[in-house]
């Protein structure tokens, strides 16, 4: 009797759970869709959720990290060994050709000084920068981000330049306690106003996950070609101008692309930097510098 | 008395060894090589330990902590939110519904079986990360990122296989 009785409600348990299993995988495939949407409205508050996720595990990255760049720094100093003669006579010839370089430099930038003298320049604000190792590039084929081993305690803001020893890398996207993260210029999602140099072309450096970002907004009949520098422009106040990304490296009916001066795989080490720019993010909550006229409004009694 | 506590925790630990494979996977896949154009291809490690502990063990590694486990991924990554979550209960679902037949096959066919899943996966990513940029991003990466996930499979699995018979089987 009782066994028979177990046996009903077996049979009545089975088609229960399978009911219960099957709605189960229907509300987490939903959940994750409801993230989805979350993610796209409310960015503010999943920013801050990364922040603190990437903080805690940053530690971690960091003890990953580690062994994995100096085994590439040791086999990049095996390679340097042999190739050691070359290189060597190399270094000479660019020596030389630097040299130069530096007398021109100084003339230049006397002349530069006395200039700016005469017409009462307001000199840029001072920057200061703080130096992060990179403990992961995170995102695989479509993100471009890397997380740094910096944070807000040491004095990291979103929307900082991030620099590596040749140029712009990207710049600071998301800031926690002792990490952050930086969007690469190569990023789907990364803009960076700048100047094609010869031509002072202005333009607006896209990325599309490639290895070469796009020039977007370019004047129809914009004189660019293959091997023009390409440095930032400092429109929209985040990065101050002049600061090298990189050299045009195709120009034609698919658009113009940029060769990165930095090659953004292989990055070390980076350097954040605060001009002490006012500028504001796409995408930032409110207004970073309030209009002139409204703050002056409120001051009046 | 204490005899019994000590096996219990001893076989906590045993039964923790899929999720920790699958987190230090995770973090493994994050590390910079510093090798040119490798981070855009890395393989997705987690996809194929997901995939084997679906199989072997889906009660230590439930649906739910493989949504968590794709979330927390998202979280870390920068990915959009939900893209990670939804592949992997995806790909959970999948294996689940073929599991008897991955147990019985041989290693050829769990490897098959594992491309078509990896592809299907890539697709799903590609879709939910165009639809959510609202742009069409390039498929080359996803696709060389699909193959190189696939070939390497075997030693990941040997890896998993090694694990399982070592922290799982004995007890």
């Amino acid at each position: 009797m009782k066994s028979r009785a177990n046996g009903s409600v077996l049979r009545l348990a089975a088609p229960l759970r399978a009911f219960a299993h099957r709605f189960s995988f229907a509300l987490l495939l939903m959940a994750a869709v409801g993230l989805m949407m979350v993610g796209k409205a409310d960015t503010v508050v999943v920013e801050g959720v990364r922040a603190r996720i990437v903080d805690a595990f940053t530690p971690i990255l960091g003890a990953f990290s580690a062994p994995a760049a100096s085994a590439a720094r040791m086999i990049e100093a095996a390679d340097e060994l042999v190739r050691l003669h070359a290189e060597n006579d190399r270094l000479r010839r660019e020596n030389e050709l630097l040299t130069q370089w530096q007398q021109a430099a100084l003339r230049l930038e006397a002349e530069n000084r006395s200039l700016r003298g005469l017409l009462n320049v307001q000199a840029d604000p001072q920057a200061s920068f703080v130096t992060a190792r990179v403990v992961a590039d995170a995102g695989g084929a479509y993100v471009r981000s890397l997380i740094v081993t910096a944070g807000r305690r040491d004095g990291v803001k979103r929307g900082q330049a991030a620099l590596s020893g040749h140029g712009v890398v990207g710049r600071v996207v998301e800031v926690g306690e002792w990490s952050s993260r930086i969007l690469l210029i190569t990023d789907l999602n990364a803009r960076l106003p700048v100047v094609v140099e010869p031509s002072r072309t202005r333009a607006v450096l896209g990325g599309d996950n490639a290895d070469q970002p796009r020039l977007l907004y370019l004047p129809p009949e914009a004189p660019v070609s293959v091997g023009d520098r390409v440095v930032t422009s400092g429109h929209g106040g985040l990065m101050p101008a002049g600061l090298p990304v990189g050299v045009v490296s195709y120009a034609g009916e698919r658009g113009v692309r940029i060769q990165p001066f930095e090659d953004l795989g292989r990055i070390e080490h980076v350097q954040l930097v605060d001009f002490g720019g006012t500028g504001s993010l796409v995408g930032d909550t409110g207004p970073a510098v309030e209009p002139a006229e409204k703050v002056g409004m409120g001051r009046q009694p | 008395m204490m005899g019994g506590f000590w096996h219990k925790l001893d076989q906590a630990g045993r039964n923790v060894a899929p999720l920790s494979t699958v987190l230090v996977l995770m973090l493994v896949g994050m590390v910079p090589l510093h090798l040119p154009g490798w981070g855009p291809v890395a393989p997705q490690l987690v996809l194929m330990a997901l995939f084997y502990w679906a199989i072997h063990r889906p009660d230590l590694v439930r649906p739910s902590l493989a949504f968590l486990i794709g979330l927390l991924q998202d979280l870390l990554t920068g990915m959009p939110l939900g893209v990670n979550p939804l592949v992997y209960v995806l790909v959970y679902l999948v294996v689940l519904s073929q599991r008897r037949f991955f147990l019985i096959g041989s290693f050829g066919m769990l490897w098959l079986g594992f491309a078509l899943i990896a592809a299907g996966a890539s697709a799903v990513y590609w879709i939910a990360v165009c639809v959510l940029n609202m742009s069409l991003v390039q498929a080359g990466p996803a696709a060389a990122q699909a193959i190189l996930t696939i070939a390497l499979f075997p030693i990941f699995s040997w890896i998993f296989m090694r694990l399982h018979r070592a922290f799982l089987l004995e007890a």
